[in-house]
């Protein structure tokens, strides 16, 4: 069973997050980037997976040159290889744009599954793997909670408000995963001098047959107007607790007539 | 006036709030029509028509109970294409948001996901970073796809006709590949869903131990209200992830939240910096928490929290 995980790099989850002044784009210099956390999650599953079943794993990431931090870090957990899709053109892509960069990428890569982290930090839309599998026609099991791999088949648990569904669908499947679904590996450091010896391919558009006008910020079908700083909140009330901290608060809720 | 169609988000034909509340946002943008796709479609007319849908395309045969949300979109694909609508809404849940991005790709449309708001024009407003910068934006390309967060409108009744139009859908095959063998609740059921509930009670570091919780569903329930967590619970087996609230969890921007032992960092921040009125119980004064709140208590929670609890219980038997 191969594998293709997509990693992404984004602004470190604690770093204050700031739009670029000029193209208002997710400011991506002034801030270190990581690997999106729930990537993580995605590397763990799709090495546990090819452990389990045998197949390969390979690392996709979309971004500029810097993302190749986040490509070693994957490397390092254990993934086998890795592509870069890595051009000017694709700065500014929306989501649909994206997903048409990515569903490319993957047409370059043999696998009968595509692993993804169910949102990332910094856009947090959640909406690239349903995406992802449109675009290839193949099986969508999002959410998932819990993977189990048959032969042909993926049954995921998929996480929903009340508890999870029990869904499956025969490879290729594209599947996205939750937080927790597992325990991911540190890097040891056997992994990261191995790393640097990984197969590491670039992908400009042109190498993955990627339309120019359909990516970047010309190609993307949604534009950003005004961006402005949310106004400071005005400070609150704040009561130290004399006794009659319970009863102050209830009488606070009930004159904005929440009792 | 132009066509807005409004995906409706039911459990067995009852319609959620968030529907009505697309509704009446719809109403502000053009004619609301609703598409109801699944069982149940005689118990959501009424509603709908009451909330303003002048149409209601209803796609109920075929076995929709068994698949998931491939097969929502390409009814939504077909309506589209049958009505060529000014724009499509569509609830910001988990599942609804799935519905829009392979609408979007169908369409080759823009997609715009968690709205608090649209304005004329179909110019989104969006709250980003965790409620750190507000934006607007718009779809430049095809017909606007707007996912919309529960709780950005009011719903308000505005009776119209309701008239219902059978949508027939022939599920191509590649909508049928993910199959649902089993739907299984793991919730006990009594307390609002986290993402709609409009006032949410949430726990973290401070409660000290997993069942200490008992005391936030306390005070949940003398609210109507739903339960959270901060990540530091969660990751210490106190309440189930899928109460998380923040960064790597729900989103939630309910009317009023309430953070009971949890000191506010980034992560946490991120998942409910939207709500109107927030108020902490925190016993040390200087949580970042405190710099959200409209009202806050520093205090032992162990203390704060039953007597808030009590006082709400009198006040609502009184």
């Amino acid at each position: 069973m191969n594998i293709v995980v997509c990693v992404k790099q984004v602004p470190d989850t604690w770093a204050e997050k700031k739009l670029s002044a000029t193209d208002k784009t997710v400011d991506r210099e002034s801030v270190d980037g990581v690997m999106n956390e729930l990537d993580e999650y995605a590397v763990e599953e799709a090495l546990r997976i090819a452990e389990a079943n045998g197949g390969e794993v390979t690392v996709l990431t979309m971004g500029p040159e810097k993302s190749v931090e986040t490509i070693r870090k994957a490397l390092s957990m254990g993934a086998d290889k890795a592509v870069h899709l890595v051009d000017d053109g694709l700065h500014g892509s929306d989501a649909l744009a994206t997903s048409y960069a990515l569903a490319k990428a993957l047409g370059t890569i043999e696998h009968d599954l595509v692993i993804l982290g169910v949102e990332s930090t910094d856009a947090r839309m959640s909406v690239v793997p349903a995406m992802l599998a449109e675009r290839l026609g193949a099986a969508q099991l999002t959410f998932a909670r819990k993977v189990e791999v048959g032969s042909g088949t993926v049954k995921i648990e998929r996480l929903t408000d009340t508890g999870y569904d029990v869904v499956e669908a025969p490879t290729p499947a594209v599947v996205s995963v939750v937080e927790k679904i597992n325990e991911p590996r540190y890097p040891s450091f056997k992994g990261i001098m191995a790393a640097k010896k990984r197969p590491l391919t670039t992908l400009t558009l042109a190498d993955a047959g990627i339309e120019a006008d359909k990516v970047g910020l010309g190609g993307s079908a949604t534009s950003v107007g005004d961006v402005a700083a949310r106004p400071p909140k005005q400070a609150g009330q704040i009561v130290k607790d004399e006794g009659d901290g319970g009863t102050k608060l209830a009488e606070f809720l009930a004159s904005q007539k929440f009792i | 006036m132009a066509e807005v169609l409004v995906l409706v988000e039911h459990v067995d034909g009852a319609p959620k709030k968030v529907t009505l509340e697309l509704l009446t946002l719809a109403r502000s943008l053009g004619e609301p029509s609703a598409v109801f796709v699944g069982n149940g479609a005689d118990n959501a007319k009424a509603k709908l028509a009451e909330y303003g849908a002048a149409k209601i395309y209803v796609a109920g045969d075929g076995d929709f109970e068994s698949y998931l949300v491939a097969p929502k979109a390409e009814v939504l694909a077909q309506v589209v294409a049958a009505t060529s609508p000014a724009a499509v809404l569509i609830p910001s849940t988990p599942e609804g948001k799935e519905v829009a991005a392979r609408l979007a790709v169908k369409l080759d449309s823009g997609l715009i996901t968690d709205a608090v708001g649209v304005d004329d024009g179909f110019v989104a407003r969006q709250s980003i970073f965790g409620g750190a910068f507000n934006v607007s934006s718009t779809v430049s390309r095809g017909t606007p796809i707007i996912t919309v967060r529960p709780n950005s409108t009011a719903p308000e009744p505005a009776p119209a006709a309701g008239a219902e139009e059978q949508v027939s859908v022939a599920l191509s095959d590649a909508a049928k590949q993910a199959k649902v063998l089993d739907r299984v609740t793991e919730k006990k059921g009594g307390r609002p869903e986290l993402t709609e509930a409009a006032i949410v009670v949430s726990g973290g570091r401070g409660l000290g131990d997993g069942s200490n919780f008992a005391l936030i569903e306390k005070l949940a329930d003398s609210l109507g209200a739903a339960v959270g967590a901060s990540r530091a619970a969660t990751d210490a087996g106190w309440y189930p992830h899928t109460n998380q609230v923040g960064q790597t969890g729900k989103t939630v921007s309910p009317q009023l939240y309430m953070a009971v032992g949890i000191s506010g960092a980034i992560q946490h921040r991120a998942g409910m910096q939207t709500s109107k009125t927030i108020v902490a119980i925190n016993k040390d004064p200087e949580a970042p928490i405190f710099e959200l709140v409209d009202f806050g208590i520093v205090g032992d929670l162990f203390n704060v929290v039953p007597q808030l609890t009590e006082e709400i219980e009198k006040r609502h038997s009184s």
